[in-house]
């Protein structure tokens, strides 16, 4: 049954990581041929004062998004599983931004927040006309409202399909035993919600780490390397300058922290995956 | 890095309208019916213009057909690159020539054109003769030059101005002393697209011009050890930084892209009052910008002197032309579909024609000789002057650089307008790459 997801990873994801790996002991600029080079990608790869910068605004987005999505993720997700037949089309309307793609919604939200050009200056309204994409804090929370607007609505869908998911005979025990909807929100859905939380934060923890087209068309990392995530220092390395080599070993990196931050999560989450706490256990 | 960098424009001088393109050249095996690829950059004028000539070419050789694909600038840097890399390189790539122009070749990808041009002198003779050099690595010809001259040029709205009451700037101290005249103004003295970084580039190629000649870039581009720390390359960058801290530049600027235009929509909308940018903007400005071109509002001069700077105030900067290479990898029909198309189809009559209808100067001799007619005529006059006239035409740093250099380059000067470094520190990152 697993044969052909593990032909699949194999053949595009293990293999061309053993490339990148192989590659991040080479010099090439992508043109001629790939010479070996022992550790000198490595070593310009950590002497690089635009690394530790770069590690630093990708774990800035990478936690501030996961702090703006998934209160609202859980909140929107609760409030849609909802019986009510207008929750059904508002839930429709919540998806929407999920059927875009990340170029065009970079695209629209740059003309939007244009300090000339856009809403502010379209409508006259001062408040808007900040120089959105031009200022380093500004343009960084401009990236994490972005990437929240478009990753809630999925992360939603799946809080939705969880909360579904927990037995009804809990709440009505629970109002029997006379609690408000607060504190069954609090003692039966966050709890029942466990597991779901772990999975929609390792999706969007791991899932940040890959930012590139948003922030590639909102700001291309700037202003100056405000926004420049590693995943977009990876790209500008390989493929505008042409350094492969230290390309490769930062796209190493990447994985490497990726993978360590999906275990950790795993074993925050997963410590008792065994104990049931449904009824008649 | 034996390569000129700076070319003086010599004999731009008419020897007669030499226009027949010689059709002798290159096309004599062109059977097989194999067409060729072309990949080249969008946006207007210049994308329907390139389109005509394939389109032309196609008709007159229906069994070669050549298929034209068209990109985004600051995307199709990328692309071909990759591209070319991979093997899937197009038949004919367009460029800019220079230090990417070298990767290509010093990697065996693009095809030695030197005897090619040597058995077709037609083909040859009727360029301008300084376009070749930032198409020649070694002193073997690697693209042939093609389209038109495009040196940078400051740009300003003669009614922004008016109303201001100011008149275009003579000098540098000139421009600081109008910066807060225009802003008091409620206008942003100049427009910039500085995300796309090489419009930032633009002003320091003049200013280390204008401060401290040539020389200053050259030791640069030679590899010499610490060139960036000349006094007169921090002065220049100093000068820069000043202009940034005096809001000389439009609010925003670094989140402006130059592939959407809307640098110069704020030129032609208003919002801005002068705008410095290549030659090729005054084409999308009267395609785009209503009546602002054809009305007059438009007004151009040479970047001004700075003082007590060592530079020729006639010297430029910008694209000595543009280039088309034959991928190495081809197969002999298409290389020879191309060379066919060098010889009978590009820069022929009707696209020289296009060009100077859209405001250019395509780098055929004897192009001033058809100026006099045309609507853009007191443009082109200066254009031609500028670039005929320029003691130094310098190549654009970014394409005269290697690609790892010019990542280096690019991204330190964002910092540098983002007031994130200093001119010392610029100077201290760019050393440590000089020669890589």
């Amino acid at each position: 049954m697993a044969a052909p997801a593990l032909l699949f990873f194999t053949a595009f994801g293990v293999i061309p990581l053993l490339g990148v790996l192989v590659l991040s002991f080479t010099a090439w600029d992508g043109i001629g041929a790939i010479r070996p080079a022992g550790f000198d990608s490595w070593r310009a790869v950590f002497t690089d004062p635009g690394l530790p910068h770069s590690l630093w605004v990708t774990f800035l987005v990478m936690s501030l998004s996961w702090l703006v999505q998934t209160p609202l993720s859980i909140l929107l997700g609760v409030f849609l599983a909802g019986a009510e037949r207008y929750r059904a089309l508002l839930s429709v309307l919540y998806f929407l931004p999920l059927l875009l793609s990340s170029a065009a919604i970079a695209i629209t939200y740059k003309a939007l927040l244009d300090p000339n050009f856009g809403l502010g200056a379209g409508l006259g309204l001062p408040f808007l006309s900040q120089d959105w994409l031009g200022r380093p804090n500004l343009a960084l929370g401009v990236v994490i409202f972005v990437v929240s607007w478009q990753f809630i609505p999925f992360h939603s869908l799946i809080y939705q399909g969880a909360v579904r998911q927990i037995p009804t005979s809990m709440y009505e025990a629970a109002q029997i035993d006379g609690a408000g909807r607060i504190r069954q929100f609090f003692s039966i859905t966050l709890p029942q919600l466990k597991n779901t939380i772990v999975t929609s934060s390792t999706l969007m923890v791991v899932g940040s780490l890959t930012f590139f087209d948003l922030i590639y068309i909102l700001t291309a990392g700037g202003p100056g390397d405000a926004t420049n995530v590693l995943a977009l220092d990876m790209y500008k390395k390989g493929f505008q300058a042409g350094l492969m080599g230290p390309a490769s070993g930062i796209a190493v990196i990447l994985v490497l922290v990726g993978l360590a931050i999906a275990l950790l999560l795993r074993r925050i989450g997963g410590g008792d995956d065994t104990a049931s706490q449904l009824e008649g256990a | 890095m034996g390569v000129p960098l700076v070319a003086a424009l010599a004999s731009c001088g008419s020897d007669g309208p030499s226009t027949t393109p010689g059709s002798t050249g290159g096309g004599a095996g062109a059977g097989g019916g194999s067409g060729a690829s072309y990949w080249s950059l969008t946006g207007q004028p210049g994308q329907g213009i390139r389109q005509a000539t394939v389109d032309r070419f196609n008709k007159a050789n229906p069994s070669t057909p050549i298929k034209l694909t068209l990109f985004q600038n600051d995307a199709y840097k990328t692309k071909i690159k990759t591209a070319i890399g991979a093997g899937q390189s197009p038949t004919i790539i367009w460029g800019w020539g220079g230090g990417t122009l070298r990767t290509y070749a010093e990697a065996n990808q693009v095809e030695d054109l030197t005897s090619w041009f040597a058995e077709n002198p037609k083909v040859k003779d009727r360029l301008f003769p300084s376009s070749f050099g930032a198409g020649t690595v070694d002193k073997k010809i690697y693209a042939m030059p093609c389209e038109t001259v495009q040196p940078i040029v400051l740009f300003y709205n003669k009614k922004v101005l008016d109303k201001v009451g100011v008149a275009p700037p003579t000098s540098w101290s000139d421009i600081m002393a109008m910066v807060p005249k225009i802003n008091a103004a409620g206008v942003a003295p100049f427009s910039l697209g500085g995300q796309s970084r090489w419009t930032n580039m633009m002003w320091l190629e003049f200013l280390f011009d204008r401060t401290g000649g040539p020389g200053v870039f050259q030791a640069v581009f030679d590899g010499q050890k610490d060139a960036w720390s000349n006094p007169d390359a921090i002065a220049a960058l100093t000068k820069v930084q000043d202009l940034v801290k005096a809001n000389g530049f439009i609010k925003g600027f670094s989140s402006i892209t130059a592939d959407s235009n809307a640098d110069q929509a704020l030129l032609y909308t208003g919002k801005a009052a002068m705008m410095l940018h290549g030659s090729w903007t005054y084409g999308s400005m009267s395609a785009d910008g209503g009546d602002f071109v054809s009305s007059g509002s438009l007004g151009y001069m040479n970047f001004p002197p700075v003082e007590g700077g060592k530079g020729d105030p006639s010297d430029t900067v910008g694209n000595p032309g543009q280039y088309l290479s034959i991928s190495s990898k081809a197969s002999d029909a298409e290389k020879e579909t191309a060379k066919k198309f060098f010889a009978t189809a590009v820069l022929d009559d009707a696209e020289v024609k296009s060009w100077i209808d859209t405001g250019s100067i395509p780098i055929v001799n004897g192009s001033d000789a058809k100026i006099a007619g045309s609507k853009d005529a007191e443009w082109l006059k200066f254009l031609y002057g500028v670039a005929s006239g320029a003691k130094v035409f310098a190549q654009s740093w970014d394409q005269a650089l290697s690609p790892s250099a010019a990542e280096t380059l690019l991204d330190n000067i964002a910092k540098l307008f983002q007031l994130s470094v200093t001119p010392q520190q610029f100077a201290d990152n760019l050393n440590a790459v000089i020669g890589k």
